[in-house]
């Protein structure tokens, strides 16, 4: 008996250690659980032992096997046992396993009071600490509050650092659960945040930093004293914990916020610890701080070298603060686009979800533009990943936010192939329809391209929106039959029902435009040929298993099989076919259907008829449905209206359009009259002249051939009542024969645009409600809308080959300057030059056109660039240096201005003066006068005698003010303007114009 | 000053769960996602623990090496360092500073690699209960309390001498 006892404590000797259930647990991967629960039964076993030493085996390893997410809780009395060991290293594995497996609702923790007190008053200080740790995990309130009394014993009396230390800590656990003991407490509490030893200290520290996150208010009388440590303590955990105790404090006390920013900015400028400096800056954005600019703009400093710190982590950390600033300073921010732009291309993708939030929030009508074109650079190399997704919807939320507020380029926005257009969008932008026109059908034609990638995700919308432009402004249509041709292709039929109603329902107004086209022609088979082109295509959406697609088509069929027969007997149906879809559409306001009262005794859920008996009356007479229809059935119901239903209201609308006295139509003026080149060139732009002429240094000016020239010019600009800008270029041939002439460019600005916002139209029956604080009919509703913005400067420059040789592969290249650069095609870098799509034959002269973006019109630019090219017989390299000169006259327009309008922007007072005179000045009032005017664009408000006030306006929408006094040949100019750079550069220019005469 | 204390008491509320923790857990995880060492300073019932755990791990794994340490997980945040093939994870609450974490995180390392002298995985697994040790020498009740090496190698250094007498 007595050996088998012995024998079983060999065999315990050779029991499994934690170390050898590791690595057994290592061993059998392939069936590890089966081989834990045999571990398990052993441990099960060795609990049942007698033996202190093999039961804290056994806890050891269950403590393993719980971390490995095995339940343990069956063995807790077991842990209980182990804990009231009286040998330390027994009774650390019992802690252990406690503070690990225990929880609340554990039973046995009762039976461990007494224990627990006896470890903490234990005169071995490790027994005390090991109780501590153990207590601070599974305290709960009815140990504290058996406790509580114990522990602050030990905060008070405790003579070992280390146990005042946890004692402190194990406070606020003891608090937590039971709260009474915080008033008693509270004055220990608070001397140890004196205590000689820094661990006490940042114990006391978190301790009441807690608490004072919960309440700030009970511990604003420990400021001083928390002032006095963060200015002494040097142990950054310890100041990162007072610095968050005071972002807690000061929204309590503004004082507080004052007396802390000199501490908290040393801080920042000292610290080399990323963290405390994190934290500074933290506070100080979180802060009361906000009166100090200062010290903001010292933390966008500071977080931007974080930003560009090479560590991952910095950056990350500066991008999150920044966008906190963000929140209450966005113009220090946006002072760093640049870097944050360049975060976008950073290898981490948090990295760039934090850039791509912080471009969010910087978005202003300055920056929307490039900001959106650097997102759409990177979409394109994003292909197919989930940032993808996050940066289009980035794209979208930007453009659209608060209401397309930031879009001062519908053109650009059009172009841009993510932005969804909804067709309410597009109508608003009346403006810039022609060009959204050219562009839809663009896009169009182009489809086939698009469908495969599109319909996945989901970007085909754009096409429902853009046919549906295409057709209602198909008047503007370059060429109508091309666009028709591509809305009737087979492929179409792979998109959406939907989107192939609105196809084929457009396809039909297009048809209208194209007949009225074609029947002017004295050959009708053109005409004819189309009719049998809808002929012959529709049967395809006849066949749509699309109830919506199937229905139009074949009701447009039967309208053109109609028309064909009446084409074939000569005669013009043409007028009546546009009928069908005349009258124009206006948007509708969002709150319109909420307008309609709902007419007695309407239940929409009824059944008002038989369906199929509406849909076979529209077969038999098709034109009934456009035209004749009454204007009460066209109360919308939906609120996405569908197109034949907008097609019945046209009809009822042009009525009440002329019935109504405050309906106002689309301003006239803002329609512009477009050039017939393609693309991009297509956005309408004025004309501005440059009138100081480009000089190549160096080279010899034939005053001749510039007479000459300036007199065909002259001519040229009487005739198309346009001034043009001038300029005077001249080339070089490599062999010093003189060949060139000063080829003349002309500059061209966008305009700051127009854009009349048409009010959203009301149904007839509105009713006016309080809810809406809008009147939709109210004609000040319309705004007019300035946009500012980089602008697009087209310059054309004409080339022409003075010499005897052939000229070719010309390349044309500017060195962009802040301010203005030259348009390049994507991909290439800022330094590549532009290839002159021509060649150049002796004495050929041909016009190129070049965009450049021009970020601020209110200081002059001077552009230095080459122009390189190969003389063909010698196959030479040569080259040619110009200036381009941007001059600031160049970007004001001739704005009449009447008197009493002048004399009142005068008084107004927003206007800063700015004078010149001129000296020697020896031509008459009137010359005078009109140099001004012709060079510097201005318009004469009002001349008395040798007085006169001018003015003018820049594109931007400054007003330039002068006031001309002429005595002898001396000039004074008064001038004055809302901005007062540009004045001055303004000022300088009409110096220099006088100067040269 | 009594005044204030007085109030203390009937204003402060307390949470039934302790959400105010500072740091929330502490897991050590190798690249096969097997936990080397977790402490939880806010009870987590163990049902959840594992599932937690995996999703923890599988955040951190599926990032890259030049992505930044810290990630926004659910209402909290997740600090991580990468040693060799084990990943150190801690879960703080959204108002803690992460570089202070991150800083901790390497201290906490380094304490290790002191007392085990190059500190491998094996070192840890084999002596659970003397990091644990370490640990709460440093963090106690989700709170930052020692960064001295030597204080905190200090119990511990004593507790083997005691082992060996």
């Amino acid at each position: 008996m007595a050996l088998k006892i012995v024998k079983g404590s060999i065999d315990r000797m050779f029991d499994k250690n934690l170390q050898d259930l590791v690595r057994g647990i290592r061993n059998h991967k392939e069936d590890e659980a089966k081989y834990i629960s045999t571990c398990i039964d052993e441990i099960k076993q060795e609990l049942k032992q007698d033996n202190i030493a093999v039961k804290a085996n056994a806890v050891c390893k269950l403590t393993y096997l719980q971390m490995l997410g095995y339940d343990v809780s069956w063995a807790a009395f077991n842990i209980v046992e182990v804990m009231s060991s009286s040998k330390f290293t027994y009774k650390r594995i019992g802690y252990l396993a406690a503070s690990q497996c225990f929880h609340e609702s554990t039973d046995v923790i009762m039976l461990t009071t007494n224990q627990i007190r006896k470890d903490l008053s234990s005169p071995n200080q490790y027994d005390t600490g090991v109780a501590l740790t153990g207590l601070s995990c599974f305290v709960t309130p009815d140990l504290a509050r058996d406790l509580a009394n114990d522990i602050m014993t030990l905060v008070s009396h405790g003579d070992c650092v280390k146990r005042k230390r946890c004692s402190v800590l194990i406070m606020y656990k003891v608090f937590l659960k039971y709260p009474e003991s915080l008033r008693p407490a509270f004055p220990r509490l608070k001397e140890k945040l004196e205590d000689p030893d820094p661990g006490v200290q940042s114990a006391a520290v978190n301790v009441i930093c807690e608490l004072a996150r919960r309440n700030p208010k009970n511990y604003l009388s420990l400021a001083p004293l928390f002032f006095k440590l963060m200015t002494s303590s040097t142990n950054n955990w310890v100041l990162i914990k007072i610095i968050k105790l005071f972002g807690a404090l000061t929204p309590l006390e503004p004082r507080l916020g004052k007396k802390l920013i000199e501490p908290l900015t040393n801080l920042i400028h000292s610290t080399s610890a990323m963290s405390l400096l994190y934290e500074c800056v933290n506070t100080v954005i979180a802060g009361q701080y906000c009166s100090s600019v200062g010290s903001v703009v010292l933390c966008v400093q500071k977080l931007r070298i974080l930003i560009e710190d090479s560590d991952q982590n910095l950056k990350y950390l500066g991008l999150l603060a920044m966008s906190k600033i963000l929140k209450t300073h966005p113009k220090s921010v946006q002072s760093h686009k640049d870097l944050i732009l360049q975060c976008l291309d950073d290898k981490d993708e948090s990295i760039r979800l934090r850039a791509l939030d912080l471009l969010y929030g910087m978005v202003s009508k300055k920056n929307l533009m490039e900001i959106v074109k650097k997102l759409m650079l990177h979409v394109d190399k994003a292909e197919g990943t989930t940032y993808r997704d996050e940066l289009l919807t980035k794209i979208i939320d930007i453009c659209s936010q608060s209401n397309y507020q930031y879009i001062t380029n519908f053109e650009w926005s059009v172009s841009q192939p993510v932005t969804p257009h909804p067709p309410g969008i597009s109508v608003s932008w009346w403006t810039i329809r022609v060009f959204a026109v050219a562009q839809m059908a663009t896009l169009l034609d182009n489809a086939h391209l698009l469908t495969g990638s599109m319909q996945r995700n989901g970007i085909c919308e754009v096409l429902y929106a853009a046919a549906w432009i295409c057709g209602e402004f198909s008047e503007h249509l370059e060429n109508p039959l091309q666009t028709l041709e591509a809305m009737l292709r087979p492929k179409v039929a792979t998109l959406p029902g939907h989107i192939q109603a609105v196809y084929v329902q457009n396809a039909a107004k297009l048809f209208a435009t194209v007949l009225k086209s074609q029947e002017g022609n004295t050959d009708s088979t053109t005409a004819q040929e189309t009719s049998q082109l809808m002929i012959d295509r529709l049967p395809l959406f006849v066949q749509s298993a699309n109830l919506e697609v199937q229905e139009r088509a074949s009701c447009i069929l039967q309208l053109v099989k109609y028309i064909q027969k009446l084409q074939q007997k000569d005669v013009e149906v043409a007028e009546e076919v546009i009928a069908l879809f005349a009258g124009e559409l206006n948007p509708v306001a969002p709150k319109a259907q909420k307008k309609v009262p709902v007419p007695e005794g309407l239940d929409l859920d009824a059944w008002i008829n038989e369906p199929p008996s509406e849909s076979e009356s529209e077969d038999e007479q098709p034109k009934a449905i456009f035209a004749k229809e009454e204007p009460k059935h066209s109360r919308p119901r939906h609120t996405e209206v569908d197109e034949k239903e907008l097609a019945r209201r046209r009809e009822a609308r042009k009525q009440e359009q002329a019935n109504n006295p405050f309906y106002i139509k689309a301003s006239p003026s803002s329609q512009k009259v477009y050039q017939d080149a393609p693309g991009v060139e297509h956005i309408p732009v004025v004309q501005i002249d440059l009138s100081v002429p480009l000089k190549v240094p160096g080279l010899p000016m034939s005053d001749q051939y510039v007479k000459l020239e300036e007199e065909r010019r002259q001519k040229e600009r009487a005739e198309k009542k346009k001034k043009e800008k001038k300029k005077r270029k001249e080339k070089r041939s490599g062999r010093g024969k003189k060949h060139d002439s000063g080829p003349e460019s002309e500059e061209d600005i966008t305009p700051a645009h127009m854009v009349d916002i048409v009010t959203e139209e009301m149904p007839e029956n509105a009713l006016p409600s309080d809810d809406d604080d809008k009147d939709p009919n109210d004609p000040h509703k319309i705004l007019s809308l300035h946009f500012f913005g980089p602008f697009q400067v087209v310059v054309s420059v004409i080339f022409e080959n003075k010499c005897d040789s052939f000229l070719k592969s010309m390349e044309f290249n500017v060195l962009d300057s802040l301010n203005s650069k030259l348009q390049r095609p994507e991909g290439s870098g800022p330094h590549d030059g532009l290839t002159v799509p021509f060649q150049l034959p002796p004495g050929v002269s041909n016009e190129a056109r070049f965009v450049f973006t021009v970020q601020s019109i209110v200081m002059p630019q001077k552009l230095k660039g080459t122009l390189t090219f190969i003389v063909k017989d010698s196959s030479t390299h040569e080259k040619l240096d110009f200036k381009l000169h941007f001059t600031c006259t160049s970007y004001l327009i001739t704005t009449p201005c009447y008197s009493d309008a002048f004399a009142k922007l005068l008084e107004s007072g927003d206007l800063k003066g700015s004078s010149v005179r001129l000296e020697g000045v020896n031509m008459p009032f009137h010359h005078l006068l009109a140099r001004i005017c012709f060079h510097h664009h201005f318009s004469v408000v009002e001349r008395i005698d040798s007085c006169a006030s001018m003015y003018s306006r820049s594109i931007q929408g400054h007003h330039v003010c002068l006031l001309v006094k002429t005595s002898g040949q001396t000039v004074s100019i008064d001038a004055k303007c809302d901005e007062p750079t540009l004045l001055g550069n303004v000022l300088d220019e009409i110096k220099q114009t006088f100067s040269q005469c | 000053m009594v005044s204030g204390v007085n109030s203390v008491v009937p204003v402060l509320c307390f949470r039934a769960a302790a959400d105010q923790r500072m740091i929330k857990f502490v897991l050590m995880v190798n690249r096969q996602g097997q936990t080397r060492l977790s402490r939880y300073y806010q009870p987590v019932e163990l049902s959840r623990r594992a599932a937690l755990e995996a999703d923890v791990v599988r955040c951190c794994l599926t990032r890259k090496k030049d992505q930044c340490s810290f990630v926004e997980y659910k209402d909290f945040k997740l600090v991580y360092r990468q040693y060799a093939a084990l990943y150190i994870v801690v879960g703080v609450t959204d108002t803690e500073n992460e570089l202070s974490i991150y800083e901790l995180v390497h201290n906490f390392v380094e304490v290790l690699d002191k007392y085990f002298s190059r500190v491998s995985e094996l070192d840890i697994m084999f002596n659970l209960d003397r990091v644990h040790i370490i640990l709460d020498e440093m963090i106690q009740n989700g709170h930052i309390v020692e960064t001295n090496k030597s204080r905190i190698l200090a119990p511990l250094t004593a507790l083997d001498k005691m082992a060996d007498g």
